[in-house]
Order: C-alpha cells, then sequence, then structure tokens
C-alpha cells in the first residue's frame, strides 16, 4: 500500500471513532504529535508534584495533610500512565526525563508559579486541576487508544482533586478575617496563569488544525477557556471572592461571559523559562535524579546478581 | 483514664512523626514507582496517627481534637522513639530507619491486637495488614541497596552504623509501659524483643551488612528529650498553628 492510501485509511478510521492502537499504522506527524503531547502532559505531573510538595509538611491538619499528600501521589500516578502511554509509541521514559532534566523538554507553565501560602494549594485544586479538567475530559475521547484510556483514569482523580481544592478555599471562606484575605490574595495570584493554562489563542495556536482533524484535539484552547470562564465565575461567587479582572461580565448576545486580555508577553516569557520558579523546578528535578542514580544502579546489580544466583541454582 | 491517654498518645507519636519525615521525600525520590509507594506508607502512618489521636482526644474530654494533639504540644511533649525523627537523609538511610521502625512495628502491633483494650486492638488489626506491607517493602530494599553495587553497599553500611544506636529504644521501658501491659492493654516489650531481633539480624545479614559492634543504645525520645532535628521539624509541622493560631482549616 503506498502512503497515500495507507493515510487515507488512517484517517477514515479516526473519522469514524475507532481507537488507533500502538501496532496500527499511523503517520509520522501523528506520533510525533503525540509523543510531544503526552511527554508533555506527563511532565506537567510531575512537575506539579513540586509546588503542591511544597506544603505537605507544613498542612495545617491531619486531615488536610493525608488529602494533598494522597493528591500529590496521584499526580505521581498520572506521571506513570503517561509515560506508560508514551512508551506504547516507542519513547522511553528515561529518554523523556533526561530531555526534561536539560530543559529542552516543555510542562505546563503553571507549575512555575510559587506556593506562597496554604490558600495556594485550595486554589491550585480548584483553578488549576479545574483547567485541567476542562483539557483533559475531551482527550478521553482522543483517537489514540492508550491515551485516552490514561485520560479515563487520570480524569476521574482530577475531578476529586478539584473538588478538595474547593473545599480548602470555602473553609477559608467561612473563616476569620485573615483567612479571607489569604483566599483573596491566592486567587489573584492563580486566577490569570491559570487562563493561560489553555494555551495561546487560536489564532497563535498553529498546530491546532491538524490536531483537530486527528481527533487528538476536539475543542480549540479559546472555546476550552471560555467554558472555563463561565464555570469559575459562578464558583467564586460561592467563594464569595472577586476574580481579578474588571472587564468580566456576562454578555446576553454571546451567552457566555466576556473577559479582559490575557497577558501573552507573561505567558511566553514563562514559557521561555523566565518565571519565578522554573529554574528551582528543573534544579529540584535534577537534584532528586542524580541522587537517586546510585540507587537505580544499585537496583539493576542486584537484579542482574539475583539472575545469576537463580541460574546457578537452577543448574 | 489519664495514663491511658498518655500511652495512646505516645503510640501516635512515632507514626506521625515518622509520617512527616516521609512526607518530605514526595515528588523528590530517586524512581517515580518508590516515590509512590513511600507516599503510601507515609499515608497509612499517618492515618495511624490519625487514628490513636482521635481515640486519645476522646480519653481527654476537655474538647480536644486530634490536631490540638498533633499539631499544638510543645516538643517534650512528643514521645516518638528518636529514631522516627532522625533526618531522612539519603535515600537508603530513609529505607533503613523505616526498616527499624517497620520490624518492631510489625511484631508490635501483632501483639496489641490482643489488647484488652478493644479501640486499640481494632487499630492494630487495621494497621498490621499495612505494615505487614511496609516491612516487606524496606526489608526488599535494605537487601537490594546493601547487596547491589559497591556504592550502594558502602552507603548503606555507613548509614547502618549512624543510625544502630538509635534501635534500643524500643524495648526500653518505663512506667507507663509497664502499668499499661499489667491493665492487658499493652504488650510486653520484652516478648517481642528476640522476634523483632532475628528479624533484623536475618535482614542485614542477606543485605550483607554488618550489624555495629557497639551496644551504646540512645534513649530520651519516650521521656520527651529529643535530637536536635526535632525543632526544626516541628517548626515546619507546626507552622499553621504558630502564625495563625485558632483557625479552622
Ligand atoms: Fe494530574
Ligand atoms: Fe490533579
Amino acid at each position: 500500500m503506498t502512503t497515500a492510501s495507507l493515510e487515507a485509511k488512517f484517517q477514515e478510521k479516526v473519522d469514524q471513532e475507532v481507537k488507533i492502537e500502538p501496532r496500527d499504522w499511523m503517520p509520522d506527524a501523528y506520533r510525533k504529535t503525540l509523543v510531544r503531547q503526552i511527554s508533555q502532559h506527563a511532565h506537567s505531573e510531575i512537575i506539579g508534584m513540586l509546588p503542591e510538595g511544597n506544603w505537605i509538611t507544613r498542612a495545617p491538619s491531619l486531615r488536610r495533610k493525608l488529602g494533598l499528600l494522597a493528591k500529590v501521589q496521584d499526580e505521581a500516578g498520572h506521571g506513570l500512565y503517561l509515560y506508560s502511554a508514551c512508551e506504547t509509541l516507542g519513547v522511553e521514559r528515561e529518554d523523556l526525563f533526561e530531555q526534561l532534566n536539560e530543559g529542552t523538554a516543555k510542562y505546563s507553565s503553571i507549575f512555575n508559579y510559587p506556593t506562597l501560602t496554604w490558600a495556594d494549594i485550595g486554589s491550585i485544586g480548584w483553578l488549576v486541576d479545574g483547567a485541567a479538567i476542562m483539557n483533559q475530559v475531551p482527550l478521553c475521547r482522543c483517537s489514540y487508544g492508550p491515551y485516552a484510556r490514561a485520560m479515563v483514569r487520570v480524569c476521574k482523580e482530577e475531578s476529586f482533586h478539584q473538588r478538595q481544592g474547593f473545599e480548602i478555599l470555602l473553609t477559608l471562606s467561612k473563616g476569620t478575617d485573615e483567612q479571607k484575605a489569604m483566599l483573596q490574595e491566592s486567587v489573584n495570584r492563580w486566577w490569570w496563569p491559570s487562563l493561560m493554562m489553555f494555551g495561546p489563542n487560536d489564532a497563535e495556536s498553529p498546530n491546532s488544525a491538524k490536531s483537530m482533524k486527528w481527533k487528538i484535539k476536539r475543542f480549540t484552547n479559546d472555546d476550552l477557556r471560555q467554558k472555563f470562564v463561565d464555570v469559575c465565575y459562578e464558583q467564586a461567587k460561592l467563594l464569595n471572592v472577586t476574580l481579578p479582572d474588571p472587564d468580566l461580565k456576562w454578555n446576553e448576545e454571546r451567552g457566555h461571559f466576556d473577559f479582559g486580555p490575557i497577558d501573552w508577553s507573561e505567558f511566553w516569557d514563562v514559557v521561555k523559562g523566565n518565571g519565578p520558579c522554573n529554574s528551582q523546578r528543573l534544579a529540584a528535578r535534577n537534584k532528586a535524579h542524580a541522587e537517586g542514580e546510585w540507587v537505580r544502579e544499585a537496583a539493576i546489580a542486584f537484579a542482574e546478581k539475583n539472575k545469576q544466583r537463580n541460574i546457578a541454582k537452577a543448574s | 483514664m489519664e495514663q491511658k491517654f498518655q500511652y495512646v498518645q505516645r503510640l501516635a507519636d512515632a507514626p506521625l512523626i515518622l509520617g512527616q519525615r516521609l512526607c518530605e521525600w514526595c515528588g523528590h525520590g530517586p524512581i517515580l514507582e518508590q516515590d509512590i509507594a513511600l507516599s503510601n506508607i507515609a499515608l497509612d502512618l499517618l492515618g495511624l496517627a490519625r487514628n490513636l489521636l482521635q481515640y486519645a482526644a476522646e480519653l481527654k474530654g476537655e474538647g480536644i481534637s486530634e490536631d490540638d494533639l498533633a499539631f499544638s504540644r510543645p516538643e517534650k511533649e512528643y514521645q516518638n522513639f528518636l529514631l522516627c525523627e532522625l533526618e531522612n537523609g539519603h535515600w537508603g538511610k530513609t529505607i533503613l530507619r523505616q526498616f527499624f521502625f517497620d520490624s518492631f512495628h510489625y511484631f508490635f502491633l501483632n501483639e496489641l491486637k490482643n489488647s484488652k483494650d478493644d479501640r486499640l486492638k481494632a487499630i492494630a488489626e487495621k494497621s498490621l495488614k499495612e505494615v505487614t506491607y511496609h516491612l516487606r517493602f524496606s526489608s526488599e530494599w535494605v537487601i537490594r541497596l546493601g547487596d547491589g553495587t559497591e556504592e550502594s553497599h558502602a552507603k548503606m553500611q555507613e548509614a547502618l552504623n549512624e543510625i544502630w544506636p538509635f534501635t534500643g529504644e524500643f524495648f526500653q521501658v518505663d512506667e507507663l509501659d509497664l502499668l499499661m501491659e499489667k491493665q492487658g492493654v499493652a504488650p510486653n516489650l520484652n516478648s517481642i524483643q528476640k522476634s523483632v531481633q532475628q528479624r533484623v539480624a536475618e535482614i542485614l545479614t542477606q543485605a550483607t551488612l554488618e550489624i555495629p559492634e557497639g551496644t551504646w543504645m540512645q534513649k530520651g525520645g519516650k521521656s520527651g528529650v529529643h535530637t536536635e532535628a526535632m525543632g526544626f521539624l516541628l517548626a515546619e509541622m507546626q507552622f499553621m498553628q504558630r502564625a495563625y493560631p485558632n483557625m479552622q482549616w
């Protein structure tokens, strides 16, 4: 079969919502796009452990400590599922780690912002996990089978994270003046970076069209962002918190909330490495990786010794 | 009642403080799977501490909560084994510390599940299932790292020499232990010592590690006299209570 006819057959399957599986033929560009997207997603889960991990030892109650630890542990699990999905496309976790540690791989810029107060743990759950869900629920129907299946598991846990974060903030909203101020200050810092999580405006997002055609993506960045703003507006009211955007108001005609312009220069700065915590996040990953090397080597050496012993025993 | 409260609170302190230490690893482990496994152990230990502190709070009454007990005590009122508060060090040291605690904890809970106190009995039964897994995990890793590479062996032997003097405290019996034992609430610590030591020796031998010759043992945790590391651990753990007293979170 010619590449053109293989490609036509591939597209036909995608159009009919038949899942593409690892052994199926797929265009190189499709594979590359998936590896890029899934590995970025996996890295985001792993880097995402750092800002929240920052508060586990300081969580204000046993219940909160357990909740946060379990949540950050879930993120590690998400990373695992996603690295496994990458492996089905022929890319090893170790190589992806290397790219991450070198700083050549991308991950979600949101995790380059600092967690300064306990309220930030709530804001991350509410806004960051909330935005992640918006992005990820459509991925449960992604054309690539292993990714879609990984996302089903991930999304279940993300919605739990989102509720947990919202509940942390709800508790603050019913607390002392100091707690209410902590809540507002935190939402002020996380709101705009959360909107940036959906990526550049559609006009600036060159890969989108192809991803939509391949059914990796189902909605555009701007569509998802709008949906997120609409949902958050109502939730912010429950929290008695003001979203830091003077232009945010209902537009009867559109049936959506209008919102102010996003500071894309900040977004691109952080993507390029100039965010508040970019270097700290990478340094933490590199430190863990370097300090863990002797452990990984020992595990391999021991497994090898054991194998030899078993062979000797058997003979 | 006060004595039982003191005893239950003390039982909680070891898993609380060790769990707190393990939390520091989350996101920084050497292998993703082991990061998850260590967090699991931390979740179990903190869950156990919570169950015990809930019980302790009920025994105390006076509107005291589990979190008052966990977060608002002065250092000298924490009665964990010193071993639990030792700094994490490298991953192998953390694993070795865990292995010593698990070895004790497993045999201890195995006896505590025969307690005449129904609540402690139930807590011990539930926890024993988890701790059985902890002990298996830490034993396997002690062997793997002890008998891995030359480098890992040296690191583990060094950690063992450092930790060893902190492994005698499990069996130091004080008046409260004796009283609780007399009431049928607490196990006899001497009776489990042999089993624990056997298990430890067996695993360390498999790991090709040598038990240090010194017999001098550290003590103080059970009477609230801690290591220099404890103040920093508490400063972090109690940060929110100190910075924002009397609030609900
Ligand atoms: Fe996640
Ligand atoms: Fe999450």
